[in-house]
């Protein structure tokens, strides 16, 4: 066990914060201040157990006989011929594809009923990558860590496979004898005992299709629950408005803004466009000389808090008191609730955010988070109309859901008709309410006295097992649907891919148990866009009639030769099978392309000519969208007795040892939906770095309070973190770990929902544990009344990033405030200048890179939110696998880019997190070159340091001398080889590397050299733009740029020209390709003199 | 005390130090003979197909292009094979009844693809592009040898890595006017001063890059 002199010393640590030179006082982790014994060796080893240790179940004498044969073997295998492959064109070549062309389609994923806009990259048929789709309003081309991790999900081989009733293999006639039984019943009675249960509704044609069940049985009812509802926010409007709304911000119009515990830069809808339209005005270059100003209030610290200029640790019970003070002091009439609790110590914190937002009325913003009170979301309203943001920053358009409700209160009312017998027949879509239903409702015993339950999922999970009838879901990149994105547009999804595993879309199956029973989605679709787009000669439409019944493979699926490529290079049309090459004419559910000119595709979309439904329907499909169907902005007024409405709400400040509690979803896996994906599971969450894992998330003050503690074990690489016991509300979660995070208000623990699945597959499994299990209905998200103790125990398995690769406290981050950066005349800030020592101090010789390309890359860390969504998306474009918490805890992660985050300040109470991005540097005089015995790692003539995999032997040597540490080592056969599934969804342009070899970030290689080819094929130089890396595609508030250094007017050479620019570690005269822009904040000085 | 070893000892040692360093050199030869024959690389051997398909006859006795059944050599990295419907569109009308043309005809029928048998297979590592070759102007037969005369198709060349630098390294040795790219008998290589002169003014002409990039790692491996 841990001695007591390792424990982190706070007071020690209080002191070496303040008395730090180095690295600008920035920290990685509270290990690190620590600066223990243990520590300083933890880093001095780069791969912490490898090196020294054999603690493999195989023995070391084994392992070495083994060796030896295997060696010997190679040696003979090395002999054998390569097994001769076949070629399978087409039988009938469809015109658009092209071998070795990917094809992109527009597609879209929703999470929580909002779209983001994709366009899905197709090899030969087999979806492989995604990107964001650039004109759909809700991704601008970028996505989130969700969309990009979505495409392991159609390959996971966990899927549900088979139509299951009771755990026995049924076919679908099966199932439909048995609907068509139930249904008839409910026909009878008015549809009385039939109930439906969704997660929250926004497609056009689903939510027709439900209302065209209830106008046939007006007694069926439709409920709808997800964990992370927006149920506080639709409250909250009622009580600001009496009617349901959709907020949306315009951060590009805004100044000052004010976060009440919204994480907007990172998550909820339209986050993507948010974090643009946000960072955009923090660009102090281009001309433009002034920032907007973020102010946060919130609880845990999240990318938005640490991105803030100023942030506010505020316990939940605290938040409505300082959110009243606020409200008060921008003249809002509170009525009965008065200024509650008030802003307590932070009044004059308050008080200067308010004059600072009052100098910016109409130009600023006042940002709830979905998880707040009602009350809050209610202020919120009322402090925005106060400013005047109203119709400028803050608009209102009715509701996306297609029926609104508090999902809450919709899923108490079903458990109470199951619980009184009246649901017969409970036909549950997606969602898995067994798992993530408020322990308090007690779902799952309710849910065995319905007589008939069917389970559509994509996964047999813990609802699944507890329903008569288990459907396989089609993953949305195998079936057609259609979804709204944030601000309303109609999004439609279509599909890649025929259903791997012969599974069936919500539509089709809500289809059974309407009057158009056996209707194919495309079908449902269609007819539906067809009723709304006709608006004039809807030639194309096709007859729809109640009742008809198309159970022939439907005309779409012959019409491939209708398509044709578009104008922007990316055409769209069906799914062929799989099979890469083979020429499976089943093009399920094909369809649709636009026309063959550009200008035909630009004039349909106008309303003046005679409306073709075909044309439309086809740019609608071609687009992702429906165009100017966003919701448009409406007036609504306060209702005239809304302060008289809100009574204080906030939960009782806690008592003696209390603890307030919060929950939230997770940063990786949401609210569980995502378990079993291991992209998300490995993606160390943001600010913690934890991987694989959830963990009880407290201030260092309460940690310490309790005993708590994090350390780093005796063997010099693991993590050890303390075990407690939390007991909420009569619920216990018993010896869970705990995790240390500074921001954390004092006396509030925070935990994440999504782990502790029990059928989630193999990779989610009994990873963490199940907050769910103490979640109740009254208080989801918030609450006081938790107890803490602890157990004395150490949890060993804890998985966390946030030590690996370390720069040994190097200076690493440059941040400045805005008003110096401006104040200091360009040559004191030219701090790449400053220690970088010529190209004469190097012992190699000079090459000339002019007269090439120069591929360069600039990430600016001002912009730099931390999202991950690079990580994820460097991991799908190039084929990484991934390892696992055993390999993660020994620093074996394979990630070629990652995000560290640096705090300063005070341990419990940082002022700022900066987040940095670290590929390879593509270093000019990259130290990992001459140390290779191999010549596996070289140059090429554009300054790329490129890895040759088959010259690697693993030596590490590289990897040693890797100032940066970004280069990866396959320590074990990380990627499965096996599994059919995976091999669909790699990129065939990345080499797919196996155990023994070395790699890491190639600058997507494979792009630059289609760029390249194709640009020569055409006698043109490659233009600025032209090669986006997966990262900075996938970048929402576009920090990373890539470009031709040499092009003097390249995006990339412009930034570099920058004073903001600088090279990691540059002092090393490494000539980082890469390269760095400082962060800028914009802090009020009232309160940054005052802090 | 007599001699243990006999005078002549010496040359033994002698001879088998020397013997040692050539049996080794010899060792290192033949292998890499080995590993550059025809037995290792494939090259000269016929392959079975499940059609008897003849380049000689097609290609050379009837004349069609090229670019007629690989459609996408000028566009793709894949040069790209001839679907079922491509043999079709003649042999629906001609050899219809050939009993040579069987599979096909079953193909058409099923709409069960053609298992063609590969021929030139490079390793998944190197990612080559037709495109890019053709449009430079490399010719199909500098590769692919004289398909035209080949009944059934075989590889012309050893495809490893020092024959692909041969032309990396040196383009205008083999580099033709991009007019006679689709040329089967055109020069195999450019030998003479002046056709080297020639080679020289394309690679200038198209833009080919030198072969200093032309052999980076980073040009065929990703």
């Amino acid at each position: 066990m841990p001695s007591q002199d390792r424990h982190i010393n706070f007071a020690l640590m209080r002191d070496r914060i303040l008395g730090r030179e180095k690295g600008n006082g920035y920290w990685r982790s509270l290990e690190e201040v620590a600066d223990t014994e243990e520590f300083r060796e933890f880093v001095s080893r780069e791969f912490p157990q490898a090196a020294e240790e054999w603690d493999d179940p195989i023995e070391r004498r084994t392992f070495l006989k083994l060796m030896g044969a295997s060696l010997a073997l190679a040696g003979l295998s090395g002999c054998s011929y390569q097994p001769p492959e076949k070629i399978v064109p087409y039988v009938r070549q469809p015109e658009e594809i092209v071998p070795g062309k990917a094809l992109f389609y527009a597609t879209a994923m929703q999470l929580g009923g909002v779209a983001t806009g994709l366009l899905a990259k197709s090899n030969e048929g087999r979806p492989t990558k995604l990107e964001g789709n650039p004109e759909h309003p809700s991704s601008l081309g970028t996505t989130d860590v969700f969309a990009q991790a979505s495409i392991l999900d159609l390959y996971d081989p966990d899927r549900s496979q088979t139509l299951l009733f009771r755990e026995e293999i049924r076919p679908w006639s099966g199932f439909l004898d048995d609907a068509k039984k139930a249904l008839d019943s409910a026909r009878a009675r008015q549809g009385a005992g039939l109930r439906f249960l969704t997660e929250t509704v926004t497609s056009p044609t689903l939510a027709a299709q439900l209302k065209a069940i209830f106008t046939e049985m007006p007694q069926a009812r439709l409920h709808q629950y997800e964990p992370a509802g927006r149920g506080n926010a639709h409250a909250g409007a009622m009580l600001a408005f009496g009617q349901a709304v959709n907020t949306l911000y315009r951060f590009d119009q805004a100044d000052r803004i004010f976060s009440i515990d919204s994480d907007f830069l990172s998550c909820g809808p339209g986050s993507l466009v948010y974090a643009r339209d946000f960072m955009n005005r923090r660009r102090v270059e281009d001309g433009q000389h002034d920032m907007n100003r973020l102010y946060v209030v919130e609880t845990t610290l999240t990318n938005t808090g640490a991105k803030a200029d100023h942030r506010l640790p505020l316990r939940p019970s605290e938040m409505e008191g300082f959110v009243r003070a606020v409200a008060g002091a921008l003249g809002v009439q509170l009525g009965a609730g008065g200024q509650g609790s008030g802003a307590g110590p932070y009044g004059w914190w308050a008080q200067v955010m308010v004059r600072d937002l009052q100098q910016s009325r109409g130009r600023s913003i006042i940002i709830p988070g979905d998880e707040q009170s009602p009350v809050i979301h209610a202020l919120a309203h009322a402090m925005n109309a106060a400013l005047g943001n109203v119709g400028k920053t803050v608009l209102y358009t009715d509701p996306i859901e297609a029926f609104p409700e508090d999902q809450t209160q919709s899923l108490r009312t079903l458990v109470a008709d199951m619980n009184a017998g009246q649901v017969e027949t409970l036909v549950i879509l997606g969602g898995n309410p067994v798992y993530n239903a408020p322990a308090d409702l007690g779902f799952g015993k309710s849910l065995e006295k319905v007589a008939l339950r069917v389970h559509l999922s994509l996964y047999k999970d813990e609802t699944s097992e507890l329903c008569h009838w288990h459907i396989p879901e089609a993953h949305y990149l195998e079936s057609w649907g259609d979804t709204r994105g944030h601000d309303g547009t109609a999004t439609i999804i279509q599909p890649l891919i025929a259903p791997l595993y012969g599974g069936r879309s919500a539509h089709e199956l809500l289809a059974v148990f309407s009057t158009q029973q056996n209707r194919s989605g495309y079908d449902l679709l269609r007819d539906y866009w067809s009723g709304q787009m006709k608006s004039g000669g809807a030639s194309g439409a096709r007859a729809q009639s109640a009742g008809q019944q198309s159970t022939a493979p439907t005309a779409q699926g012959a019409t491939p030769g209708a398509t044709t490529a578009t104008t922007a290079g990316h055409s769209a049309t069906g799914a062929t099978e799989s099979g890469g090459q083979s020429s499976n004419t089943s093009t399920t559910g094909a369809a649709t392309a636009p026309e063959t000119t550009p200008t035909t595709g630009a004039s349909t979309a106008s309303a003046a000519a005679p409306a073709d439904f075909e044309k439309l329907w086809r740019k609608a499909v071609h687009d992702g969208f429906v165009p100017n169907t966003a919701l448009p902005a409406k007036t609504v007024a306060l209702r005239t007795d809304w302060a008289n409405q809100t009574a204080p709400t906030a939960a009782p400040p806690p008592q003696g040892d209390e603890l307030e509690i919060v929950f939230r979803t997770d940063p990786c896996v949401y609210d569980g939906r995502f378990a079993n994906n291991g992209w998300l599971q490995e993606l160390p969450k943001p600010l913690t770095k934890i991987t694989w894992d959830n963990a009880l998330m407290l201030s260092p003050t309460t940690a310490n309070r309790f005993g708590l503690k994090n350390d780093i074990g005796v063997k010099g690489g693991d993590v050890l973190v303390s075990r407690a016991n939390l007991t909420y509300q009569g619920r216990t979660l018993s010896a869970v770990p705990v995790w240390i995070l500074p921001g954390q208000p004092d006396g509030v623990v925070t935990v994440h929902l999504g782990y502790g699945r029990r059928l989630a597959g193999r990779v989610g499994n009994g990873r963490g544990f199940n907050a769910y299990s103490i979640r109740t209905s009254d208080a989801p998200w918030a609450n006081t009344g938790a107890h803490i103790s602890n157990t004395g125990q150490y949890y060993d398995a804890l998985a966390t990033t946030q030590l690996h690769f370390g720069m040994e406290n190097r200076e690493v981050v440059r941040a400045h405030t805005l008003a110096d950066y401006l104040k200091e005349s360009g040559e004191a800030h030219a701090p790449d200048e400053e220690h970088k020592p010529g190209q004469e101090h190097s012992f190699y010789p000079e090459y000339d890179y002019k007269q090439d390309a120069a591929w360069g890359m600039t990430i600016d860390t001002t912009s730099c939110v931390g999202c991950n969504a690079c990580v994820v998306a460097c991991q799908s474009e190039n084929n990484i696998p991934v390892v696992g918490p055993e390999q993660v805890k020994r620093s074996r992660e394979m990630h070629w880019i990652r995000v560290d985050t640096y705090f300063k300040g005070d341990h419990d109470h940082p002022e700022a997190a900066e987040f940095m991005p670290v590929p390879c540097m593509h270093c000019e005089n990259a130290p990992c070159e001459p140390v290779c015995p191999v010549h596996a790692t070289v140059h090429d003539t554009e300054g790329l340091n490129v890895m040759v995999y088959n010259r690697c032997v693993g030596t590490r040597y590289c990897s040693n001398n890797c100032p940066y540490k970004v280069r990866r080592f396959n320590f074990l056969l990380y990627q499965d080889f096996n599994t059919p599934t995976y091999q669909l969804m790699r990129n065939p342009e990345v080499s797919v590397r196996s155990r023994g070899v070395m790699e890491k970030c190639t600058y997507c290689i494979q792009r630059i050299q289609v760029a390249k080819i194709e640009s020569e094929k055409e006698g043109r130089p490659i233009g600025d733009g032209e090669v986006v890396t997966a990262c900075q595609a996938v970048c929402p508030t576009q920090a990373i740029v890539f470009g031709n250094a040499n092009d003097q007017k390249s995006r990339v050479a412009q930034l570099k020209r920058s004073r903001r620019n600088y090279g990691l570690l540059a002092d090393l005269n490494t000539q980082p390709r890469t390269t760095y822009l400082s962060s800028l904040r914009n802090p009020n000085p009232e309160i940054s003199g005052k802090a | 005390m007599p001699q243990i070893f006999h005078h002549s000892t010496n040359f033994l040692a002698r001879l088998s130090i020397f013997g040692a360093v050539f049996i080794l050199v010899a060792a290192v030869w033949v292998l890499a003979e080995i590993n550059r024959s025809s037995w290792n690389t494939g090259q000269w051997t016929e392959r079975q197909q499940p059609v008897q398909f003849s380049h000689k006859h097609h290609s050379g006795d009837d004349g069609i292009d090229c670019r007629y059944c690989h459609t996408s050599v000028e566009t793709s990295s894949s040069a790209g094979m001839p679907s079922t419907q491509t043999c079709m569109n003649c042999h629906s009308q001609i050899w219809a009844d050939s009993p040579y043309l069987e599979p096909v005809r079953e193909s058409w029928r099923s709409g069960k693809p053609i298992e063609w048998t590969r021929v030139h297979d490079l390793p998944d590592y190197s990612y080559f592009n037709h495109s890019i070759h053709v449009n430079k102007g490399v010719g199909c037969s500098t590769c692919h040898g004289q398909v035209d005369e080949m009944p059934l198709m075989y590889q012309a060349s050893s495809l490893q890595m020092e024959w692909c630098l041969e032309c990396h390294r040196e383009p205008e040795r083999f580099v033709r006017p991009r007019s006679e790219v689709f040329n089967m008998a055109w020069r195999k290589e450019n030998k003479t001063a002046a056709q080297i002169a020639e080679g020289k003014k394309l690679v200038a002409d198209n833009h080919i890059r030198g072969p200093l990039a032309l052999t980076s790692c980073s040009t065929c491996h990703r």
